[in-house]
Order: structure tokens, then sequence, then C-alpha cells
């Protein structure tokens, strides 16, 4: 299993070092990086002392290597929009969006497995076709439309919640609703169909012949053999917050990461940008790691070795 | 099996998914032969240019006047005229981007499974990477390292989910290329390019539609939350996502602004997306 593990770890410290090789690429093939990182009005001696900070006056691989450790240490300039440490403006997001996309991943788990269980062991029942409705409504309904309907309902008409803001918990509601009722309905459709076909097998056949009651042939026998395929599709759906928080948290004016990103590229602030690259990079590596681990601690074969 | 299929008279086989329809399926080819209607008819159906501004009829209702039918927005544009172009734009840039991601992802599925070796391994490990990165980061990513341009867009909304092509046609082309016909075609020395094509492709082609009618929503909806960023089509072009987002300022005062366009938005992704279940179990039962 370590063998296993470090071989995920080393391929996941591949994946950020060819994105940040990418990022560097590109904006040094996209134009002067002094200009693009500095703002227009921005005076020769401030440039210089650019040049010099990130080495441009030396060739392509010792600027390479300058970049690379400016990034290790987490310094990626100074933004244009409001001339503080991008690392400060970056970072200082980081909690807003962890505080939506991790309560809306929970409530997600704690409505979608219960819905989907239901929804396997009793099929063509209400809970079944609720939950198969759902999930095609999910997949139909863009979420930043239902974001807008939810601030129609609750902060324009009725009048219970905030539409936009972060200052207090009730700002985070309907952001966390949005995110939570996409992702608990694809939760509960994959934890249906997953446990459908592990219903199937001919062990759970045995295990009935046996005479054992269903809630303990589910919770004993059929859970933990869905669990693998399940810690995939988890992973699956914590990325797609990450990605959702992008087309979500603008809509409620949330002040995240997706936000963020946006904005960033909406103004052109490119030290911004990169450094998002970068972070959201490292997110996605670490969600498929903690998977990779999971697969292999639940997985007997991939443990025993 | 084979033998029995090919016997079966031509038109009937085409026509098999569309018997004993339930009413529902009908309903939505009737939404989507509407939409296609319009994509292809917005320029002479529209009663006014959706650029047109009449500052005295700001903010009109919608279902008031046979003038406005839809009502008109914080300058005084018609909706429904606006809705016609949009829904043209949108439906264009969703057609345009299946095409490339569906021609992308089957030459390069094609390519893995016909050499193998390492340029399966690229191919492949490139997808997994593709598919373990949600897409709107990437698309975000490239929209701010080079730019807004309508080329761009279209090919950066057609990179969205190649990868499924990729995996499919590979998968479908290893398992064809072990059956009877593909052999005997390659022993008589028929070239391989001519095997796909002619013989394998249209043997393969039941599960690429289906994975189209599954990716074209999907696209729909990229653009229109693309656009909806202010990261997609830019004014004075109009597409649903931007409606959505120019209504979502006028939410308390103007709710049909950001309604009309949502709801064209919602029907057409939930039409295609029920066709394309329907067309799924069709064909897998004829698989069967």
């Amino acid at each position: 299993m370590t063998a296993f593990i470090l071989a995920r770890l080393m391929r996941a410290v591949a994946v950020l070092v060819f994105t940040v090789t990418l990022v560097f690429i590109v904006l040094r093939l996209t134009g002067d990086p002094a200009q693009q990182m500095l703002s227009d009005n921005a005076g020769p001696e401030a440039l210089a002392a650019f040049n010099a900070k990130w080495g441009l006056d030396r060739s392509i691989l010792e600027q390479y290597l300058y970049y690379v450790a400016n990034v290790l240490r987490g310094d990626f300039g100074i933004s244009f929009a409001d001339g503080r440490e991008v690392f400060t403006v970056v970072s200082e997001r980081i909690p807003k969006t962890l505080i939506v996309t991790v309560s809306a991943f929970i409530v997600s788990i704690l409505i979608g497995i219960p819905a989907g269980i239901l929804a396997a062991m009793r099929r063509e029942s209400a809970v079944d076709k609720g939950v198969m409705a759902a999930a095609v409504v999910g997949y139909s309904v863009p979420n930043f439309l239902l974001g807008l309907v939810f601030i129609f309902v609750f902060a324009v008409w009725l009048r219970v919640l905030p539409s936009s803001g972060s200052s207090t918990w009730s700002h985070a509601v309907l952001p966390i609703a949005t995110f939570a009722l996409f992702n608990a309905a694809a939760v509960a459709r994959f934890m249906r169909s997953t446990l459908i076909d592990v219903l199937g097998q001919p062990y759970i056949a045995a295990a009935r012949a046996d005479g054992i009651p269903p809630w303990e042939i589910i919770l004993r026998h059929a859970l933990p053999n869905a669990a693998i395929p399940m810690v995939t599709t988890l992973g699956f759906v914590a990325g797609g917050l990450l990605g959702g928080s992008a087309l979500i948290e603008p809509v409620f004016a949330w002040p995240g990461l997706g936000s963020g990103f946006v904005n960033a590229t909406n103004t052109g602030d490119l030290p911004v940008v990169q450094a998002m690259i970068v972070l959201f990079t490292v997110f996605m590596v670490a969600i498929n790691l903690t998977v990779d681990v999971l697969y292999a601690v639940l997985n007997p074969k991939i443990r025993k070795h | 099996m084979t033998a029995a299929t090919s016997s079966r008279p031509l038109r009937s086989t085409a026509w098999a998914p569309f018997n004993r329809m339930p009413a529902s399926i009908w309903l939505c080819c009737a939404w989507i032969a509407i939409v296609v209607i319009v994509g292809i008819t917005a320029q002479w159906s529209a009663p006014y240019d959706y650029t047109h501004q009449d500052p005295l009829a700001r903010f009109a209702r919608p279902f008031v006047s046979t003038a406005h039918l839809l009502g008109t927005d914080y300058l005084g544009r018609d909706v429904v005229s606006n809705l016609l172009a949009a829904t043209q734009t949108t439906l264009m840039i969703a057609l345009l981007g299946s095409v490339i991601c569906a021609l992308l992802g089957t030459s390069l599925g094609l390519l893995a499974a016909h050499f193998g070796g390492w340029v399966d391994n690229a191919v492949m490990g490139f997808a997994d990477a593709m598919a373990a990165v949600p897409f709107i980061i990437i698309a975000l990513s490239v929209l701010a390292l080079f730019g807004t341009s309508p080329l761009l867009f279209v090919f950066l909304v057609g990179l969205a989910s190649w990868e499924r092509y990729a995996r499919l046609t590979r998968g479908l082309v290893i398992s064809a290329k072990e059956e009877g016909y593909a052999e005997a075609a390659r022993i008589v020395g028929v070239p391989s390019m001519r095997i796909y094509l002619r013989h394998m492709l249209p043997n393969i082609a039941g599960p690429l539609i289906v994975q189209f009618t599954v990716n074209f929503p999907e696209i729909i909806l990229l653009e229109s939350g693309l656009s909806f960023l202010g990261l997609g089509i830019q004014p004075p072009e109009t597409s649903l996502g931007l409606m959505v987002a120019d209504g979502r300022n006028y939410l308390a005062i103007a709710w049909w602004l950001a309604a009309f366009p949502g709801a064209v938005i919602v029907l057409t992704t939930l039409s295609i997306s029920l066709l394309g279940d329907y067309l799924r179990d069709r064909l897998d039962a004829r698989l069967r």
C-alpha cells in the first residue's frame, strides 16, 4: 500500500510541476511579463525592480527557476486591482470558499446517501422516482439559474434571507443550499445505481438465502462493497463543488475563490489569475490524492500489497 | 442476430426508436423542433431588431400588449426579439462546439485504438487529466491568459469533455477489431482508414450519437455559464446566458428579464437529455 500511495504522491507532484511550468510558458509567450504584471502607470524604477526580482535579465532557464522559487514561497507578485500582495488577496478568500463548499459537501452526503439507499431498496417507490427526477432536473438547470431562483423566492419575494454578501451566517444559507441541492441529487443517483449493482451480486443472494435481515445485508454486506465506487464519485462531487464556486459565488457576491477567479479573469489581473490557477490545481490534486488513499485503504486488493 | 438485423427493411430499422414513443418524449421533440426552427429563422421571425431601443417603453410587463408580448428590458428592447437572437447564438455555439468535440474526441480515440502503445498512453493520460479538473476552471484559465474572442470561445467550448468521446471510441474500436467483419475486411486487403470509416463507424455510431445528446446540453450550460460570468459572448452580440446576467440586476422589479431566457435554457437542455435517455434505452434494448 505504501508503494501505491508513494506512486500517487509522485504523480501529484508531477501534475503541480507541469501546471506551474505551463503557466510560466504561457505568461512568457503572451508578452512582456513586466508590462503584464505591473499596471500601466508603473514607473521605470518599478519595472527595473520587477525585472531584478524575477530575474528577467537572465536566461530563460534561470527565469524559470526564479519563478518556481517565488511560487514555492507563495510570492505571486502584486494584484493590479488594489496593489496588495497576491498571497494576501487570495488567502483571505480561501476560508470563505471552504465554509460554503465543505458545508454543502456534508449536506449533500447527509441527504444524498440515505436517499440513494432508500431508492435502491424500494425500486419504483416515491423516493426512487423523486431521486431520479431530481437528478434529471439537476443536470438540466444551470446552477447559477437555481441561485437566481433562490434569490428571487427567499430574498425578493419572501424577504427572509439576504441575497448577497457574507457578513452574517444567514448570507451563507442560499449559496450552500444551491450547491447542496445539485450535489445531493447527483450523490443520491450514484448511490442508487452503485447499490443496485451490488445488490445483484451472488453473495447478496447467498446472504438473503441464509436468512440475514435486509438492513443487516445493506449495512454489513452491500455498503462496504459500494463504498469503493462511491469514494470515486464523491471525489468528483468535491471537484465539482470547487469548479461550481466560479459560477455560484458571483451570483451571491460571495467573496470566495470562485468569484475572485472570475473577477481577476474579467479585469485581466494576471498576478491573481496565475495564483488562482496554481491554487485550484493544488486543491484538485489534494482531492484526487485523498480519493486514491481512501481507495487504497478501502480496497483489500491494494491494501494487502 | 446480425443476419436478422440486416434483412430487416432499412426504413423500419431507422424508425424503430420512434415507434410507441411516450407523450413526454413527443413533447421534448416538439420543443426541440421549435428551438431549431427559431435557430434557423431568428433573423426573419423577430418582430424587432433585438438591439432596437425604445426608451418610452422601458420595463413593459409581459403578456400585456401584443407589441411586446414578453415585455421589454431596461432600455426598452423587445424581449421576444432578444430571446430569438439569443437562442440562435447559443444554439449555434453549442452545435459548433459539439461537432468540434465529437470530431476531436472520436479521432483521438481512434488514434489511440489504432496505434496502441505510447500513443494510447499519451491520449488516455491526457484524457484522465482533463476529466480530473472541472472544465470551468480550465476555461477560466484559458480565457484569462488568452483573452476573450468569439473564435477562441467556440473552440474552448468544443474542448469540454472530448475525453468521453475518446474513451468511448477507443473502447468500441478495440472491441470491434475483434469481430469477424473487421478481420475479414483486413484479410482481403481493405485499407485501415476505409475499414474504420466505412465498416466500423456505422456499427459503433449508436453509442456515439447517445454521447452527442449527453454532450449537447452540457455545452449549452457551459456556454450560458461563461456568458453569464461575462466571459463568453460579448455585447452587442446576445446569448441566453448573457440575457440571464442582464436580467439578474433587475430581479426585484422585472422578473421576466431573467425568467424567459432561463426557461428556454432549462426546457432545451431538459428536452435533449430526456430524448437522449430514451434513445439510449431503445438502442441498448436493440443491442441486447
